[in-house]
């Protein structure tokens, strides 16, 4: 993983710790490999996030 | 003029009369020692014209995203730096989440698009969707697709939908801070419609966006005014890339002295905690909250955001010995 999937930043850039805490009560909106935003559906009991180039991953 | 809390009692609790938008200020002004005091009152008001039952709902996005207004607190607004795309949920996910939602006991499933208005796809979308979830769950379907012509109302009534979602989002001397692309009055329009389809009207809106207390006492006469079937409770979750992004979250106390604000100026409304509850309350504001006069919950996720797991808070209503309602019951 190279990118906070919150912020999009580099994981690298700063801590990420407010990232990690919002990330409890949000899917991830950035792909953690490219950053592309990705495509989120929340479910009432999950929810799934797409990368164009990376797949899917879900809760 | 006496104080607040023993007139609320009389008025409210012995008579069943909601307080006026000028008694709702003294209320949302009472001290944090007598919060307690308050919150006990609107638990007894909710529960002696409410009935003791809590009626559970679950929610999911149709249309998440792209859309074209500039609510300030949204993150689906196209005209925002949100990260949140667009994407439209199809029909078999869409009965999964109903039969997911059913599940839980829930009574109520919302249909939700982020949309000004419906336009034909998304009618056809939602009426397919409809006849799909009927087919395989006994659920009461409700939706919230934006602002609605006579036509739309007809339709969807038409369709079985038995409950539509309409914020009034903020007072109306608010809320032109919160929304520029269409008006208070256009909001309060599609309400009424609805209200006279004889489809039930659910019509909350959001607090904690940076309105003056008289202003939120001024929502909630607002909509007393409306007799909504349904209000939910909505604490600002304030989002990144949006113009409230960086607003502090509301204070719990005043979260909660605005709930029992809400239920004493409605003593016979669902009143429903919804998004942001977890952030602004946290797991003991929300018990407080609920025995303050909070009547009806949302399960599981949000529209974009976590809720709190459905087994929370159900275990939280067996601990506090509320029933949840049961279908074909209407509180």
């Amino acid at each position: 993983m190279t990118f906070c999937s919150h912020c999009g930043r580099e994981l690298t850039d700063g801590s990420h710790e407010s990232c990690r805490q919002a990330l409890v009560m949000e899917p991830p909106r950035y792909c953690a490999e490219c950053r592309r935003r990705m495509v989120v559906q929340v479910h009432p009991m999950g929810w799934t996030a797409r990368c164009s180039a990376h797949g899917t991953v879900q809760s | 003029m006496g104080d607040i809390v023993d007139v609320a009692r009389e008025q409210v609790l012995e008579r069943g009369v909601g307080l006026s938008q000028e008694q709702l200020v003294e209320v949302l002004q009472t001290t944090d020692d007598r919060l307690p005091e308050l919150l006990a009152l609107a638990h007894e008001v909710r529960v002696k014209w409410c009935g003791e039952e809590i009626e559970v709902e679950g929610i999911i996005s149709l249309k998440t995203g792209g859309c074209p207004e500039d609510c300030h607190f949204c993150s689906q607004s196209g005209q925002f730096t949100s990260p949140v795309r667009a994407v439209w949920l199809n029909i078999p996910e869409l009965v999964q989440a109903a039969q997911e939602t059913a599940a839980t006991g829930a009574t109520e499933f919302c249909i939700v698009a982020a949309v000004r208005g419906p336009d034909a796809r998304l009618m056809s979308q939602v009426k397919a969707g409809i006849e799909a979830i009927n087919a395989a769950v006994e659920i009461n379907i409700a939706c919230s697709l934006g602002m609605l012509t006579q036509e739309q109302v007809d339709e969807l009534k038409a369709m079985g939908v038995h409950r539509y979602n309409h914020n009034l989002e903020s007072a109306r001397s608010y809320f032109p801070d919160v929304v520029t692309t269409h008006s208070f009055e256009e909001r309060w329009e599609t309400c009424l419609m609805v209200r006279e389809s004889g489809m039930e009207l659910c019509c909350g809106g959001l607090v904690g966006m940076g309105e003056s207390l008289e202003q939120r006492a001024e929502l909630a006469a607002q909509l007393a005014e409306l007799e909504p079937h349904e209000v939910p409770l909505n604490f600002l979750n304030p989002r990144p890339g949006t113009p409230f992004g960086d607003m502090e979250v509301m204070d719990g106390k005043d979260a909660l002295r605005t709930i029992a604000a809400f239920r004493l100026a409605m003593p016979r409304t669902v009143l429903r905690y919804a998004g942001g509850r977890e952030l602004t309350l946290g797991d003991l504001g929300t018990r407080d909250g609920l025995l303050g006069g909070i009547n009806a919950v949302i399960v599981g996720n949000y529209l974009t955001t976590l809720g709190r797991p459905a087994t929370a808070d159900l275990d939280l209503l067996a601990e506090l010995k509320m029933p949840v309602k049961e279908l074909q019951k209407t509180l």
